[in-house]
């Protein structure tokens, strides 16, 4: 049982950062630059601005950093699981 | 009360307030000299990333690069924030439990082999002097602007104060000094951006201006479309939509996204926190604060657009602002009266037969020699003359170089005078720290891997730092040679390539030695080498070579290529990895062990 720890931790650790990636690159390449011209004319538009646009110059950096709060939280509570916390 | 004084007091109390942080925490210790000790808190480490995270490039350039190319800039915006995304969740809390002073240090460890160590220091100077090259030329726009010096003398200032502060003060002191720098960069930097959004767009935060209508000219229309129908009015692309191909525009972005992923002078920057957590803790912090500068970047650029439009366009020489002069005086605008009306045009491509909107041939404005006479000086209307000819194949008139956005920004739109003076300690703040953290890079990157852990292993903690501090002097002076004579135009372009070069050479190597367990010292060297060889290569042939765009590996620019290049390094790193022998337990055993996030312990140099 011992045993598995590193591995389970590590284990979740990598769904945690291959989920939060697949955000990371739908935000910024999706919508940024691979469907922004199809976004800008069919989404809603973001006050007076297109969609992609706003998602290349404004939406991407906002969600980059919710995704790094959500990491940190995501992962000091996995460390807590496994019994990886160090004091203060 | 004159704007120079105001400049001067400004800048003299954000100097004084930079000395006195620097001298009382200057470094004792070589581990305090590398990583401040260890011990610094997540959120002053994270103000302190911010602020060697934001470069003269970012601060001067960017908002003058989204003000010319509009959507096309997104490439920065996202390039610079998305790597610390990267960063974060995939390298910098296993490089922290590593627990090792400098990224070298890992590539040598992890690859067992003081070649690695070797082509990682190589890499890691050549990186960081790119870097800071375009920093010195940053702090010389500044320095000219300021006291209407020349560029050349600005940037010699410039690298003198920047020796005597970073070289001197190490990480610890480094670290303490960027707390203050952030501070003044982040207000330096939104405060205009507050005053113009009021003015034009009746908002007060530029962000929702942005989106929001423009109101100055009586009538409320969407701010966007009134940028988008002064764009092609003009002859210029649409704001909102791009020249660049979505291919080029996906590789720039992610050759910036990985670059900023292996920049060893970020990545250090997480050295110098307790723990693990400390690390994850941080980052946020880190990208929070940026965040709150390229938040703003992008209205900046949006706002300078139409007021330097609404400004200049047509109007006859001797009644434009005062400014307009003063930037002719430092040879960052000229304006050349093509069509005799006494009347400064601006257009874009979009308005030429031949799609051109070049003011003169030749990239930069060149002026008649000392002796010249005066009618050979000084045009009919008053204006400054060129020695370079006149390019008659468009109506263009006006040039101004990238650089001056920002600057004029706050003068174009009537600011009282002690934001302008603000702008000026931000611009500083900005391109000290930057260079400031490099040098440090740079200086430990001689000093401790190659002196102490290549030639000379006996060296004293004492020697060391002497060293180090040496090597930051000569650093420095080659960076102000570059800084004078820029090999690339815009300071954002010659940043960019040293995000190439990091692009292609630290991130995969470092992201394999973190994850891939089997990744040897053979393939990891290969992989390396191919990468940066072709990227390097790449740039050089059409940079400084008589490489012409019709060339480009599938339209790709030498900024993008990068991504390329770290491509081929994966590939090469796995390919050579599968024919050679894995590598020895006791590294793989490392490799399982900074998975583990706790017990990391004080980073150390030992």
């Amino acid at each position: 049982m011992k045993i598995d720890h590193p591995r389970a931790h590590r284990r979740a650790c990598l769904k945690i950062v291959f989920s939060l990636l697949a955000v990371w690159f739908v935000v910024s390449y999706g919508c940024g630059i691979l469907f922004r011209e199809w976004l800008d004319a069919h989404a809603p538009q973001v006050g007076n601005a297109p969609f992609g646009f706003w998602m290349a110059q404004q939406g991407a950096i906002i969600c980059f950093v919710i995704l790094l709060v959500i990491y940190a939280v995501l992962m000091n509570r996995l460390d807590a699981k496994h019994g990886y916390t160090e004091g203060k | 009360m004159t704007q120079d004084h105001l400049n001067f007091i400004f800048i003299g109390i954000s100097f004084a307030l930079y000395i006195g942080i620097a001298v009382k925490s200057r470094a004792g210790s070589t581990k305090e000299y590398y990583t401040a000790g260890g011990g610094v808190s997540p959120f002053a480490n994270g103000m302190a990333t911010a602020a060697d995270w934001m470069s003269a490039a970012t601060f001067i350039s960017m908002a003058g690069t989204v003000a010319l190319s509009g959507y096309d800039a997104s490439r920065f915006l996202m390039g610079w924030t998305g790597g610390f995304v990267l960063l974060t969740v995939l390298m910098v809390p296993y490089l922290r439990k590593f627990n090792k002073a400098t990224v070298p240090d890992f590539v040598g460890d992890r690859y067992y082999s003081k070649l690695a160590r070797g082509v990682a220091v190589g890499c890691a100077i050549f990186i960081c002097m790119t870097y800071i090259m375009g920093q010195m030329r940053g702090v010389g726009v500044v320095f000219s602007q300021l006291f209407g010096i020349s560029i050349t003398s600005g940037v010699i200032i410039g690298g003198t104060i920047v020796f005597f502060y970073a070289g001197l003060g190490g990480m610890k002191g480094i670290t303490y000094t960027q707390v203050a720098q952030y501070c003044v960069m982040a207000f330096a930097y939104t405060i205009p951006a507050i005053f113009i959004a009021m003015a034009l767009t009746g908002n007060v935060l530029p962000q929702m201006g942005l989106i929001g209508s423009y109101t100055a000219g009586g009538e409320s229309v969407p701010f966007l479309e009134k940028l988008n129908n002064i764009n092609t009015d003009l002859g210029f692309a649409e704001y909102t939509s791009g020249k660049l191909s979505p291919v080029n525009m996906f590789c720039i972005t992610a050759a910036l996204m990985c670059g900023t992923a292996g920049l060893p002078h970020v990545i250090v920057r997480f050295f110098t926190v307790k723990n693990v957590s400390a690390v994850r803790k941080s980052a946020c912090w880190t990208l929070l604060f940026i965040a709150v500068i390229y938040l703003t970047a992008p209205t900046i650029g949006a706002f300078a657009r139409v007021n330097l439009v609404e400004k200049l366009h047509d109007t006859p020489y001797v009644e434009a602002p005062y400014w307009v002069q003063e930037f002719e005086a430092t040879g960052q605008m000229a304006w050349v009266d093509k069509n005799g009306d006494g009347k400064i045009q601006y257009y874009g491509p979009g308005k030429s037969d031949a799609g051109t909107n070049g003011v003169f041939q030749g990239k930069t404005p060149t002026y008649p020699t000392f002796g010249a006479t005066e009618d050979q000086l000084i045009g009919k209307h008053g204006e400054r003359l060129l020695a370079n000819k006149a390019d008659d194949s468009n109506p263009n008139e006006l040039w101004f170089g990238n650089d001056i956005m920002v600057m004029a920004n706050p003068h174009m739109a009537g600011l009282p005078m002690w934001v302008i003076a603000l702008l000026m300690a931000g611009c500083i703040a900005a391109a000290l720290s930057t260079a400031a953290g490099l040098l440090l890079v740079l200086s430990t990157s001689i000093s401790h891997d190659l002196m102490k852990k290549i030639l000379k292993p006996d060296l004293s903690d004492r020697e060391e730092v002497s060293y180090a501090r040496f090597a930051s002097f000569v650093a420095l002076a080659v960076a102000v040679y570059f800084g004078i004579n820029p090999p690339s135009q815009f300071i954002a372009k010659t940043v960019a390539f040293a995000f190439g070069l990091a692009a292609s050479s630290f991130f995969p190597t470092l992201l394999m030695g973190i994850f891939a367990k089997r990744m040897n010292r053979e393939g990891a060297i290969s992989g390396m080498l191919c990468g940066i060889l072709f990227t390097f290569g790449y740039i050089t042939y059409f940079q400084f070579l008589d490489g012409t765009p019709d060339q480009y590996f599938l339209g790709i620019t030498p900024e993008g290529i990068g991504f390329v290049g770290m491509l081929i390094n994966f590939g090469v790193a796995f390919l050579v990895s599968a024919f050679t022998p894995d590598p020895p337990q006791e590294v793989q055993d490392m490799v399982e062990n900074i998975h583990i996030p706790s017990g990391s312990g004080e980073a150390s140099h030992h």
